[in-house]
Parts: C-alpha cells; structure tokens; sequence
C-alpha cells in the first residue's frame, strides 16, 4: 500500500464512534487509513482488489517480468520546506515505494491539480525539482496530466506521482516474510523530514538547522541485495520506508503483516539532537515522525553483517545500524527496551502527532 | 549542562533504585499527581524498576482527563460558529464531547487551529478583525499564566474579537479531595515541579500539616522522578511527613510571584467540576469581574450547558486511584484508545491510555501488583 | 499536563511592550515570551511551557543534585566492597526501620 497522502498533516489521532464525515487522520497513515482501506474501499472494489498484506508498491507478473507499481499523492505545506520541496517529495516517495519491493525504477508519471492563481515562478521550481530529483534517482518523468481548480479548492498545488519498476529475478521482499531470529536493521537517523516540515508550518514554526532527508534509496537497496549470498537479497525478508507514521508505523506494520513481535532497543535508535529537541518541547515522539530518505529492512542473522556493511559503503547508509530483533513473542507488537533496562509497548500512532501541552 | 541528558543517566538511576531498594520495607502507594510525571514514568518503564510493593498511582494531572464533559461540548458549540476561529492546544482536539470532537467540528466546517501559545491566538485575533477568536484555556497553575497574560494583551490592544474559554483547575484542591476520599489509597505524593515552577511550595505545607502526609515537589525526568520516590519512600519509612523540594533547580518556594500577581488581576478562584471526579469546590479559575468580558461562555451564551457521563466508565475512580484502569469492565473492551468512553483513555498520559498502550504486554496478574 | 523543556536564552528584546527572547533546545530556536522572568538574562537557561519561560534554571542547585546521585551508594559500598556490601547494608537499614 503506497503512501497517500504527505507526512505529518494535523489529523485526528482518536476519531469518534459513528464517524460521518472523512477527518484529516484518515490521510494520516495511521490506523485511521487502515480502516478506510480495509472497511470501505476493499469491500468496494471487491473481487478486483488486491487484497495483499500492505506494501509500498504492488508486484505484478508481466510475461517473464516482474513490474513493481505504486502511486502516491502530495499535499504538503508549505510547498517549499528546509532540504527541499514538494517536487522532489514526490519524485522520492515515489521511487522509495518502487524500491521497497526491490524494484528498480523505470518510469514515472506526474499528475498536477493546480490552484488557480499560482504563480507560474512557483510551478517552475517545483518542476525543475522533479526534474533535478529524477536524474539523480536515475528514472524518466515520461507521461503527465495537468488540471487547474478554482482559486481556494486547493492549496497552491498538489502533485500525484505513479511509477513502474522492475523486480529482478530472485529478489523477494514482502512484509509478511519476517521471522523471528531475524534482525532489524535502520539505514540512518530518524524524524529529519517530519522536523524540517513542522520547523516551517503556520503555528508551530521553530528555527532549526534540520533539513529534510527526501533522497532516493534505489542504489542503497541494490547494495544490500547485491551483499546478499546469490547477490539477489536471499536473507533480506521485507523492507519499508519509514514516511508518515514514523519508524513505529513501520515496524508495526511489518509486526502485524508477519504474525511477529519485534524487540526495538531504543537506545540504539540514531536520533539527531535537534529532533530530540524539537519533539520534546512539540510533546511528540521522535519514533512517530516521518523520514523520505530512510529505510527499515527485516534481516536474516547469518546476512546482516554483510548487509550493514554494504550500506555503509553507501553514502545514504554511512550510519546504518542494528536497532532490534524478531520473536515469536508477542506477535504483532513491538516492543521497546528503554535505556534503563524496562519496556513498553511501541503503538503507531492513530492518525497523527498534535503538538501537545501535557 | 542542559538539564535533559544529564537527568536520564542510566547509572545514576541504578544507584537511586539501590537506594530505594535498601529503604523499602514493605508496600506503599504514591500518587504522582501530575499527567507528564505519569507520561515520563510509562515511557522509560521507571513503574516496572521500583521493589515489589512500591506502586504509583496515577494523579488526575491532565486536562484532557479531567475538563468536563459539558465543557468540551460548550468548546464544540461555539467553534461549530461561522464567525469563529477557535483556538486550541493539541492536546484538547482528540477529546470526545458528548456527540463530536473538535476535529468533526473542523470536517463539517469549523474553523478550529492548533496552537503552540495562546500568543498565537491573540495574533490571529489581530491579523482577523472580522472574526471571532476564541482560544480553549485549560489546563492546571502550569498553564495559567500563559493563558491569563493572552487576556491581558488583548486587553491591551483593545480587541474586541478575543475571548476564552476557561476551564482551568489548580492541583492543592485536588489533592485534597482525594486525601479526603474515605476509600483513597494514596500514601504520600509527588507534587508536579512545573505547577510549582509558578506557585512555590508554600501551598502544600497546610496539606502536609493537615493530612500527616509526605509531599515531595518532583521533577519529569526519569531520575527527577526517581529522586521524588527515594524521599517519599524515605519519608514514609521513618514515619515523617514533610513537604521536600526534588526540583530545586527550577522550583523556589515562593514561585513566580510577578506570574502569580497576574493571574490574581485576571483570574478568580472558583468551584469546578472535574470529569469523572465531580464539584471540587475552590478547585479553579474563572475570570475576574474585570476581565469578564473575555469570558467566551458568556459572549456566546453556552455557560448553562451540561450533560451526561457515560454511566459505563470509571474515570472517576481510576484518577482517584481506588481501581487501575484493567479492573474497569470496560477497559479495552467497549473503551479504546480509538473509541474512548472516557478522557482517561484519550490522552497519552490518561491512565487508561497509558496502561492500554504501553502495558499491553504485561500480564494483568502482574500489572495489578506492580502499578 | 504540564509539558517544560529547559532551553537556554540567546537574545531578548521587547515586542510592543512584551518582554520576548530567542531560546535554543539543543539546536532548536523558538520564540518564548518572557513576560514572567523580567530579571532573567541571556544565557540563563529557562523552563518553557506553552510558549512562555516561567522559572530561571539554578545550575548550581542541578549540579548540587547530580553530586547527590553520584554520591548514593557509595558510602555502602566502601563499607562492603560490592554487593555483599550493599546487602549488608540494606539489611541493616531494615531492622532499623522496624518499629
């Protein structure tokens, strides 16, 4: 299941009983998109869905190849944040989803709805973004469509990307594949995105130093598939990009998918200070805030050595680290161990994290 | 120094534990009366460190747990206005009324925004002559003042578009309450170091005198919190009650007099009701007779509004500490964090939130004898 | 309730009246109105709470703190050398404490 909506909107975390109407959690990324996916759209879509375990791109036969697919929609504001902006958000998430699966990309498409009114100065840099971000992803920009709503439908403008890549033969990452003895292992610090994002939004704004972390993770994948004995990623059971929902959303999800628990050592987690900072004086955990240049992959004991070390060798991997392990206990959980030797129970958030006074 | 890291040392902590460890004699219950004190205690699982026997009970320290229903429901009417720009803290947004929360409110229209300061709301109150803002004020002493120097600015400028909604409780009547309850539990207290960051200390010493009970003002970190057990626990022992500071660093016994002159110009000490706790009399503010023209209960005529419980939840007697959350009937049946009967469980440091996330894992036989 | 974080005053000035100041946590800057602490000064460091500093930091009582811990244990230790020591110590405590 690919990501919908953009990291980090202030959404509904508890939502009412009898909800009538969509509230923002239901982009959030959280339980509240679950649900929708799970009570409204799959029984509507019926016989013609694919009911998998959710992931970041879909991985269809066509012929002898193997095409990974996914899309994804962009929302944020501002359009212009610190490391980046809304263009190469999208080019990124996008080509993050694809690798997930292992995929290389191939192609995007770019769909933009349009508020009437912007400035086409604004338009030009977000497209030259795209572009910049395409040719460092290595993936052609190759079909598109354009739509303009009346002045307040929407805000400035929202991109949608869709992309296609290949799954070479062999490699076969999927969500549900964890199993205990396995070793979960981060590509790198946490909570940059979501930080950057907050550090520039109306009502919150803080000065910071932290830029987003939006980067392509295609060549960081290859490197740990290519580590792998067979160099298709034997061992390498699932992977996710931790984007809306944070590091906890993903190692749930992966808990959840497997039928697993995860031990998280969370004094092994990499957290920049700045993000300690700015999520204590929000209230908010810096587990629960989103990353666009990080990944969570789910390792095989005997491969992980192997596996860190090639995504060191990377420049998107340099701090690339074991931060837990799979049990067969508590299934579907995950559980950290603080720094004082206790533990807790590791939730993804309902819908969002709301800055908090207490 | 910056005041965080050094207070979440792992080896201090151990020898604080030791030291505990070598008082305890037999079982006490403690109250950490406030919801961030519970917040830090869950998140670094300090509750599963203590001896056998040493028990926290969660305090009712949190204003998502304890505004009252109607209040929420007199904050769902007036940000349902067209003219309203309603203001509030995060937190407040996920707490369910009796029909909607603040977040449908915003779906069906409502121009409800988050806050990080009540700052925030008196500036947008400025940039919108036009519409009427209305910030939620609550919370605890803590708040307060943030909350009374918003009004005084609007004063200041003369806007006319800028009014609150007060439902602000102040802690010694709390205490004092649950002291009172023939059935309470609660051995000796750890104050909350940031309400006192504002009110001193003086105020607990008639509780200390009154009650026989040993109060230690308390900080939030893991070994501020720590440090709060190790006298209370000390105390306890040796039979002593006396009021101690463990947070010396930001808490004077005279407090901040210059925030405390201002909230006596704009508040006035009244009766109020506690969600799942009921009148506690003298437990809050409303504004002064000078200031009342703030007030947005009465600029939009919901003052008189009241409403029901839901008659399955035991709020009331978890935040008084008389029954954990899992010896609710409802707990994590018909009331979740996703579908809450009652606030408790909507805040992260509600207690039955705080239990139903982060002690899932423990078996239930276990969390009864532990806390 | 009652979310503090200590943060370390850089710059004050007034806005119409009100007494502001840039205050860093540890890389992060924030603007806090100090209308509360009109003696605080730039380089103190200051609790924030909802936007606004409500207490000075005392250093000097949190290294006074922090030597306490350091300080807990000690004195069984050098008594007993270990854990043996600390049992001993504890037991001993025990009797005393009973009535």
């Amino acid at each position: 299941m690919a990501d919908i909506l953009e990291p980090l909107t202030w959404t509904c975390p508890v939502p009412l009983r009898d909800q009538e109407r969509v509230v923002m959690g239901h982009g959030g990324g959280g339980k509240l998109s679950s649900e929708l996916i799970e009570h409204l759209f799959l029984p509507a879509f019926g016989s013609q869905a694919l009911a998998a375990a959710p992931r970041d791109s879909a991985v269809l036969d066509a012929g002898s190849t193997r095409l990974a697919f996914t899309t994804d929609s962009y929302v944020v504001q501002p359009l212009f944040f610190p490391g980046g902006c809304i263009g190469d958000l999208a080019v990124n998430g996008t080509v993050n989803d694809l690798a997930m699966s292992g995929a290389v990309p191939l192609a995007l498409s770019t769909g933009f709805i349009l508020e009437e009114g912007l400035q086409l100065e604004v338009l030009g840099r977000v497209a030259e973004a795209m572009g910049r971000a395409a040719k460092r992803a290595g993936v052609r920009l190759v079909t598109g469509d354009t739509k303009v709503v009346g002045h307040g439908s929407a805000d400035g403008l929202y991109v949608n990307t869709s992309g296609v890549g290949i799954v070479a033969a062999g490699v076969e990452l999927s969500p549900d594949a964890a199993r205990p003895g396995d070793r979960v292992v981060l590509s790198g610090p946490i909570g940059e995105h979501g930080v950057a994002i907050m550090s520039v939004r109306e009502g919150v704004e803080f000065g910071t130093r932290v830029d987003s972390d939006s980067a392509p993770l295609t060549e960081l994948v290859l490197a740990m598939l290519a580590a792998c004995p067979g160099g298709t990623g034997a061992g390498i059971r699932a992977m996710r990009d931790p984007t809306r929902g944070g590091l906890a959303g993903s190692l749930c999800e992966i808990a959840e998918a497997s039928g697993v628990g995860v031990r998280l050592d969370e004094a092994a987690v990499p957290v920049p200070d700045a993000v300690e900072a700015a999520c204590a004086f929000l209230g908010l955990d810096p587990l629960h805030v989103a990353n666009e240049g990080k990944l969570v992959a789910f390792v095989d004991p005997t491969v992980v050595g192997d596996v860190v070390a090639a995504m060191r060798a990377n420049e998107l991997g340099r701090q690339a680290c074991v931060i837990g392990t799979v049990t067969d206990e508590h299934p579907g959980m995950v559980v950290g161990r603080t720094a004082f030797g206790a533990t807790r129970v590791i939730d993804r958030p309902l819908g969002e994290q709301l800055p908090r006074i207490c | 120094m910056k005041y965080l890291d050094e207070f979440r040392d792992p080896a201090l902590a151990r020898r604080l534990l030791d030291e505990i460890e070598q008082t305890v004699t037999r079982p006490w219950a403690i109250m950490e009366v406030c919801g961030g004190q519970t917040h830090s205690i869950i998140r670094h699982g300090i509750d599963q460190l203590l001896p056998d026997g040493v028990e926290f009970i969660h305090g009712p320290g949190c204003p998502v747990c304890v505004t009252p229903l109607e209040m929420i429901d007199q904050a769902l009417e007036i940000a349902a206005r067209p003219e309203v720009i309603f203001c509030s803290f995060g937190d407040m947004l996920r707490v369910p009324g009796s029909q909607h929360d603040l977040f449908q409110i915003r779906a069906r229209g409502g121009d409800v925004r988050i806050v990080y300061s009540p700052l925030d709301a008196v500036r947008l109150a400025e940039a919108n002559p036009q519409r009427q803002v209305v910030f939620f004020a609550v919370g605890f002493e803590t708040t307060a003042p943030p909350n009374a120097m918003a009004v005084v600015l609007a004063h200041r400028l003369g806007l006319t578009n800028f009014s609150i909604l007060v439902s602000h409780v102040l802690v010694p009547p709390a205490m004092t309450a649950i002291l009172d309850s023939p059935v309470s539990r609660v051995q000796g207290f750890l104050a909350a170091g940031h309400v006192c960051t504002v009110m001193g200390t003086e105020e607990y010493d008639p509780i200390v005198a009154r009650y026989e009970v040993p109060i230690v003002v308390t900080g939030f970190e893991p070994l501020d919190i720590l440090d709060g057990v190790r006298r209370v626990v000390h105390l306890l022992e040796t039979g002593e009650s006396r009021l101690e500071n463990a947070y010396a660093r930001a808490v004077t016994p005279q407090g901040n007099r210059t925030a405390q002159a201002v909230l006596s110009d704009v508040f006035e000490v009244c009766d109020r009701s506690w969600r799942g706790i009921g009148i506690i009399p003298q437990s809050g503010y409303r504004l002064s007779d000078r200031y009342r023209d703030f007030d947005a209960g009465l600029r939009f005529g919901v003052a008189g509004l009241t409403v029901m419980e839901s008659p399955l939840c035991r709020a009331g007697e978890v935040l008084q500490g008389l029954i954990k959350p899992h010896q609710c009937e409802a707990f994590g049946t018909t009331c979740t964090p996703r579908n809450p009967l009652g606030a408790t469980m909507v805040s992260s440091e509600g207690a039955c939130a705080a239990y139903y996330q982060f002690r899932r894992i423990t078996p239930p036989s276990e969390v009864g004898s532990r806390g | 309730m009652c979310l503090g974080v200590p943060g370390r005053i850089v710059e004050i000035w007034e806005d119409r009246g009100t007494r502001m100041a840039l205050v860093d946590f540890d890389g992060v800057t924030k603007d806090v109105c100090l209308a509360y602490l009109p003696e605080i000064a730039v380089g103190d460091y200051t609790i924030v709470h909802a936007g606004f500093g409500l207490t000075r930091v005392d250093e000097a009582s949190a290294r006074q703190t922090l030597a306490l811990f350091a300080e807990l244990g000690l004195l069984g230790e050098e008594l007993g050398a270990g854990e043996g020591g600390a049992e001993g110590a504890r037991s001993q405590r025990r009797e005393e404490a009973l009535p």
